[in-house]
């Protein structure tokens, strides 16, 4: 069987066992902010088997391997977008699985993602797109939502008075991803999942992307996970980098280990990028 | 013939599996008409896509077909000379089944496939997951709004498809069969008030003409997203929920009248 979507899979850990809230970011301490343990998932064919990362805080994990090994889906996984066969899944400190569906949205709040095609709200508006997340949050009134919208338009080098009141249909590939991570951070998350945050952008446009991550990075302690082919660009904000083969994690260390490692497998990545 | 009948099994299973997703789906959907937040926005917007959107295909149902009852029922009564009933028959036919049946398969096929096509869409462009990603809940943003509207909606539409078709018939009797208009419209007022009155005002054929389409309005959406909710496999997946959404559901409404109907002669027999 594939897997089906969320909403049906989840009724039935609601009835299960009602579990306490994730801990508050000031009980965290030295737990990992996401770890995965042991996670195994197939669709049609097997993807993960037995993978096992964390990521700590404050730290930025590269994700790198092959298309097709199950990248994005360890993202979602985090967000519980999908749940693994086996294995544990942590955020926060608290394990998501076991989690009703209202506390995995609260945590989900907490995390901003940035999709891999965008994942735009085709129907809204650019400005609309960007406030989304805070009007879910619910605890700000509209001037300043509007405010943090700019703000965060400027943040990825768009000029709000040209994009805000435009549709996403009407955006060019690069501009939808600049909007698409400018709408993930809106709500200062305190986690960022970028899923090929550069594909498609233009030199220019990537430095600033890469300056954008060091900055939340730097400045606001943000920890985040970067999955992508652009190993380069990758490498220039990674802290950490792990390599995805065969449903694993084969490689775990700095990008200098990576890039000085006498694996084949590893070594012959390196060159071909 | 072994592979034969596992994959028959599996098919039932299958189906038996839909089933299931589908009820929950539908009572998700339902108990978060308390909940809050209520996404009034998009269900008024819904209305008015499923509803404004449809009223022109749906006079131009009633009317064609209000016309052409009129105008086989002046044919057949004619062989006893009893044109005069043709209020009668087009009033009862239009009520009952016709203005219902007519008006929800003319919107699962407007209304239905759109709902379908848009979440498909969304499905499978990672907008629903977004929408999960920011604390959303899909079902209650997205399927419970339409669900909502078309449970609204769809009524009201039957209502003017009733008025439309009998207008249509009027037309019909006055300019080609040549009745009096208020013999016409006394007969479709008769045929109306011979099942009896609920609470001793509504027409009994008309209050069963409601409850139908109320139920029908929530296939429609109900189906439309239960299909496109769980569309895979890119554009084509979305044309295959489209159509999945429409087929079923127009099947869903053709079994279901039945079932009312039966169910209506328990609950409101008619007064003989
Ligand atoms: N919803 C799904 N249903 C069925 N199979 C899926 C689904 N999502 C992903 N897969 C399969 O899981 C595997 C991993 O997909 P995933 O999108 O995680 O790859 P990826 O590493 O992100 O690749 P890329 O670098 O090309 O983005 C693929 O083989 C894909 O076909
Ligand atoms: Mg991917």
């Amino acid at each position: 069987m594939s897997t089906p979507t969320e909403h049906l899979r989840h009724i039935p850990h609601e009835r299960r066992r009602r579990v306490r809230a994730a801990p508050e970011p000031a009980a965290r301490g030295a737990a990992p902010v996401i770890a995965l343990d042991d996670v195994w998932l197939e669709f049609d064919h097997p993807v993960l088997r037995g993978a096992t990362l964390h990521v700590d805080e404050g730290d930025t994990l590269l994700v790198l391997g092959e298309s097709g090994t199950g990248k994005s889906t360890l993202l979602k996984l985090v967000l519980r977008l999908l749940l693994p066969e086996r294995g544990r899944i942590r955020v926060f400190g608290g394990e998501i699985n076991d989690l009703s569906f209202e506390e995995v949205l609260a945590i989900r709040r907490r995390i901003g993602k940035v999709f891999q095609n965008a994942a735009l709200f085709d129907s809204l508006t650019v400005y609309e797109n960007v406030a989304y997340p805070l009007r879910e949050a619910g605890r700000k009134q509209e001037p300043e939502i509007e405010r943090i919208v700019r703000e965060r338009l400027e943040f990825v080098d768009l000029d709000p008075e040209q994009v805000m009141t435009k549709l996403p249909g009407e955006l060019s590939g690069g501009m939808k991803k600049r909007v698409g991570i400018a709408r993930a951070i809106a709500s200062d998350p305190e986690v960022v999942l970028y899923d090929e945050p550069t594909a498609g952008l233009d030199p220019l446009a990537i430095d600033t992307i890469v300056g954008l991550i060091r900055k939340l990075q730097h400045e606001l302690g943000v920890t985040a996970v970067v999955v992508t082919h652009d190993i380069r660009t990758g490498f220039r904000v990674a802290s950490r980098v792990n390599l995805l083969r065969e449903g694993r994690i084969e490689f775990d260390g700095t990008p200098e280990d990576m890039i000085a490692s006498d694996d084949d497998y590893i070594q012959s990545y390196l060159q071909a990028a | 013939m072994n592979g034969f009948i596992t994959s028959v099994d599996e098919r039932m299973r299958g189906v038996a599996l839909g089933v299931q997703e589908y009820f929950t789906l539908g009572a998700r959907a339902s108990r978060f008409v308390a909940a809050r937040p209520f996404y009034w926005r998009d269900m008024l917007y819904q209305m008015d896509r499923i509803g404004a959107g449809s009223v022109p295909i749906l006079f131009l149902t009633g009317l064609f077909t209000g016309m052409v009852l009129a105008l086989q029922s002046s044919v057949e009564l004619a062989k006893f000379g009893a044109n005069i009933y043709i209020g009668n028959l087009v009033g009862a036919s239009m009520v009952k089944e016709l203005g219902p049946v007519l008006s929800a398969l003319m919107v699962a096929g407007r209304a239905g496939s759109g709902i379908a096509a848009e979440l498909g869409a969304m499905r499978v462009t990672e907008q629903i997951d977004a929408l999960e990603s920011f604390g959303t809940d899909p079902i209650k943003k997205l399927v419970t709004p339409r669900l909502l509207a078309g449970m609204i909606m769809l009524p009201l539409l039957t209502i003017m498809t009733d008025v439309v078709g009998i207008a249509g018939g009027l037309f019909i009797a006055v300019a080609k069969v040549e009745i009096p208009a208020d013999i016409y419209l006394r007969g479709v007022w008769t045929t109306l008030a011979l099942s009896g009155f609920v609470f001793g005002i509504f027409p009994r054929d008309f209050v069963g003409g409601l409850l139908k389409p109320l139920v029908f309005g929530a296939i429609i959406a109900g189906t439309g997203s239960y299909y496109g909710m769980n569309a895979q496999g890119g554009t084509e997946g979305v044309g295959r929920a489209t159509t999945r959404a429409v087929v079923t559901s127009s099947i869903l409404i053709l079994a279901t009248d039945y079932f009312l109907t039966q169910l209506l002669l328990v609950i409101l027999p008619p007064v003989l």
